[in-house]
């Protein structure tokens, strides 16, 4: 899962760029409202974490603009302004939830994967497929009620399947969920990580689609 | 007394009173006198008249006869309390009573020969005009009965005393309603003072004042806006450092969560090296917040010292704690006899040292922070001048508010540096100026006070 953070103090934003990302999260991390503007504007995040004091301006303009483009990626604002007021202008200007500072590292990432669920459409916590079931919460994967051990971007691979059951989703798509920008992508990644998870959850559990990308399969091989 | 209005009331009452008590003794003295004048002139008229009579011989002079038998003279017509006042008798030169007037005194009226003179007769004094006439040989005596005077005086200042008796209290209600109706103002603006709320503010309305009350009013209301100006300070202060602390808590949480959740070693010691740096910076805060509100609380107007400027930049260069790898370097001979200035040394202290933290927090690993005195048009200046990228020119007129942070913002900023040597030039009478060097870098400049300047 791909977010962005947006927060201009240095120790805060590598707090929260290790922090959730220890959390599952594929962070992507910036200082400014100008830098998070063009980082929405490249790229689909399935969440932002927003401060609202930023050098350049306020949090609530990029939001502003995000929401005017109809983009309806899930924003959390996180602010030292928590103010009863101050959240109300957040929420009403489009943010889908508001985060006080200093808070609770795993508080923000339950907020977070909440809020990136809700985008979703989705109201499960838990992910299931065909015996397989995955938290992202607790970042474990099960099959038939027995603990299958993933890596990080083993279980960031499979998730991005779960969601989207049924759907193919393109290695490209994959790759942009799984790394930021600083790093370095591997040519054959993806393949890797598909044919670890297969190896431990059944080869037929994930199909290519050659030339498209990869789905869940639909009926037991 | 405490009640404005009971003691104007009481003042004003008694002083009418006074007044009316002095007029009506004017009167009385005045009265009197007149009375007297008049009286006596009377006197003089009714003897004259009389003896006018006797020498046209219209009145036979029983000049040998009983005196008893001559009742002579024209009593004055008058109503009953002044019956009878005046009383004559006709004596002969050789003493015989040869005639008087009606209930006048058998006794002789007076021994005067002529004029006026005053004779006590049974008890009653009698006022007595004397004419000798020695062609008639009589000497014709008017009398008036003193006591007849005094009730006619008397009279006079009942007549006086009683309209001011009922006045009296007329006049005290009058002033206490006029006392109520001018005292309205007053009373209004201490009502509407005593009905508000102790955190209301909003200034009392100014319009149609009484001249009197004005300058009250309007020293209130400066009062409540110089109040809520220090309040709206105060309050955006408090809120932009509870901003300020509340970030790096976030950060030093964070990280400690981080600290505690990974097993990493590299994870865990960066974060442990984060909480170490956030721990200095938020203490920086700290200690910047408390120099802020120092300087804000202190004296308006601190005692200014004219001493050399050297001295001192060199001892702040000397106790800055060692700045990683960048160098603090002071311009120029140990022992120059730098420029002379006016200043206030803790304020200037501040400033100095806010500016060459900010310096350093600045200049690039194994950079350079130059610290120079200089004296320019009997002005001493000192510079404080770093290799970093400088502060974007947009963002120059801004750098001295309180807690902004530009994009070029260091890692331990808090972005009250610059504010606070802003204002600890501002109170010392020096100026502080910013600008980007040419050669790359900050140039900051404390202008010192002139040195002749006396203030």
């Amino acid at each position: 899962m791909r977010i962005l953070v947006v927060e201009d103090d240095p120790m805060l934003l590598d707090g929260l760029s290790v922090g959730l990302g220890l959390a599952g999260f594929t962070v992507d991390a910036v200082q400014t409202c100008e830098d998070a503007s063009s980082a929405l504007a490249a790229q689909d995040y399935d969440a932002v974490v927003l401060d609202l004091m930023l050098p350049d301006g306020s949090g609530l303009d990029v939001l502003a603009a995000l929401r005017r483009r109809k983009d309806a990626t899930p924003v959390v604002l996180l602010t030292a302004r928590d103010q009863v007021a101050d959240r109300i202008t957040g929420l009403d200007a489009g943010a889908d939830d508001y985060v006080g500072k200093p808070f609770d590292l795993d508080e923000l990432a339950a907020r977070v994967r909440a809020a990136a669920r809700r985008g979703l459409g989705r109201a499960d916590t838990v992910l299931e497929w065909r015996g397989v079931t995955l938290d992202p919460a607790r970042q474990t994967a099960s099959r038939d009620g027995r603990g299958v051990p993933l890596t990080r971007r083993e279980f960031g691979v499979l998730r991005a399947l779960m969601e989207r059951p049924g759907t193919t989703v393109s290695r490209a798509v994959l790759e942009e969920m799984l790394y930021g920008w600083q790093e370095e992508v591997e040519s054959n990644a993806v393949e890797v990580h598909i044919h670890h998870l297969r190896g431990k959850l059944g080869a037929g559990f994930i199909k290519t689609v050659r030339g498209l990308g990869y789905r869940l399969a639909e009926e037991s091989p | 007394m405490s009640s404005i209005r009971t003691r104007l009331f009481a003042v004003l009452v008694a002083s009418t009173g006074l007044v009316w008590l002095l007029a009506t003794l004017w009167i009385y003295v005045d009265t009197e006198a007149e009375l007297e004048r008049v009286l006596d002139a009377r006197l003089t008229e009714a003897a004259r008249m009389v003896r006018s009579l006797l020498a046209e011989g219209r009145v036979e002079l029983a000049l040998g006869g009983d005196a008893a038998a001559a009742a002579v003279a024209p009593a004055p017509a008058g109503d009953r309390p002044y019956d009878r006042q005046l009383s004559c008798q006709i004596w002969s030169l050789d003493g015989r009573l040869v005639g008087r007037s009606e209930d006048a005194p058998r006794d002789r009226l007076t021994d005067a020969r002529s004029g006026f003179s005053e004779t006590v007769i049974d008890g009653e004094t009698w006022r007595v005009y004397t004419i000798e006439d020695a062609e008639l040989g009589v000497r014709v005596m008017v009398g008036d009965n003193v006591r007849v005077r005094d009730r006619l005086v008397g009279g006079v200042i009942t007549g006086l005393a009683l309209p001011a008796g009922l006045i009296v209290p007329f006049l005290a209600a009058v002033i206490w309603f006029s006392l109520r109706r001018g005292m309205a103002p007053l009373n209004g603006m201490a009502r509407m003072l005593s009905s508000r709320a102790a955190s209301d503010l909003r200034p009392l309305p100014d319009e149609n004042l009484p001249r009197e009350i004005a300058p009250a009013v309007h020293a209130l209301n400066g009062l409540f806006r110089r109040v809520e100006a220090a309040r709206e300070r105060e309050k955006s202060f408090t809120a932009f450092a509870a901003h300020e602390l509340k970030t790096p808590l976030a950060g030093l949480k964070t990280q400690a969560q981080i600290a505690l959740a990974s097993g990493d070693g590299a994870v865990h010691a960066n974060a442990l090296r984060q909480i170490s740096a956030g721990v200095d910076r938020v203490s920086r805060l700290v200690a910047q917040l408390l120099d802020l509100a120092a300087i804000e609380a202190g004296d308006r107007a601190p005692a200014l010292t004219r001493a050399p400027v050297r001295p001192l930049v060199a001892r702040v260069v000397a106790e800055m704690p060692p700045a990683r790898d960048r160098a603090i370097v002071l311009a120029g001979a140990e022992d120059a006899a730098g420029p002379v200035a006016r200043f206030e040394p803790a304020l200037l202290t501040l400033a100095l040292r806010n500016l060459i933290e900010n310096a350093v927090n600045h200049a690039p690993e194994g950079g350079t922070v130059v610290v120079r005195v200089e004296a320019e048009a009997g002005r001493a200046r000192i510079v404080v001048e770093d290799d970093g990228p400088g502060i974007p020119p947009a963002e120059l007129p801004h750098v001295t508010e309180r807690f902004f942070r530009g994009r070029g913002k260091s890692a331990t900023g808090s972005g009250l540096g610059l504010s606070i040597a802003q204002e600890a030039m501002d109170q010392t009478g020096g100026a502080l100026s910013l600008a980007n060097r040419a050669a790359g870098g900050l140039a900051a400049t404390l202008t010192l006070a002139r040195q002749e300047e006396e203030r």
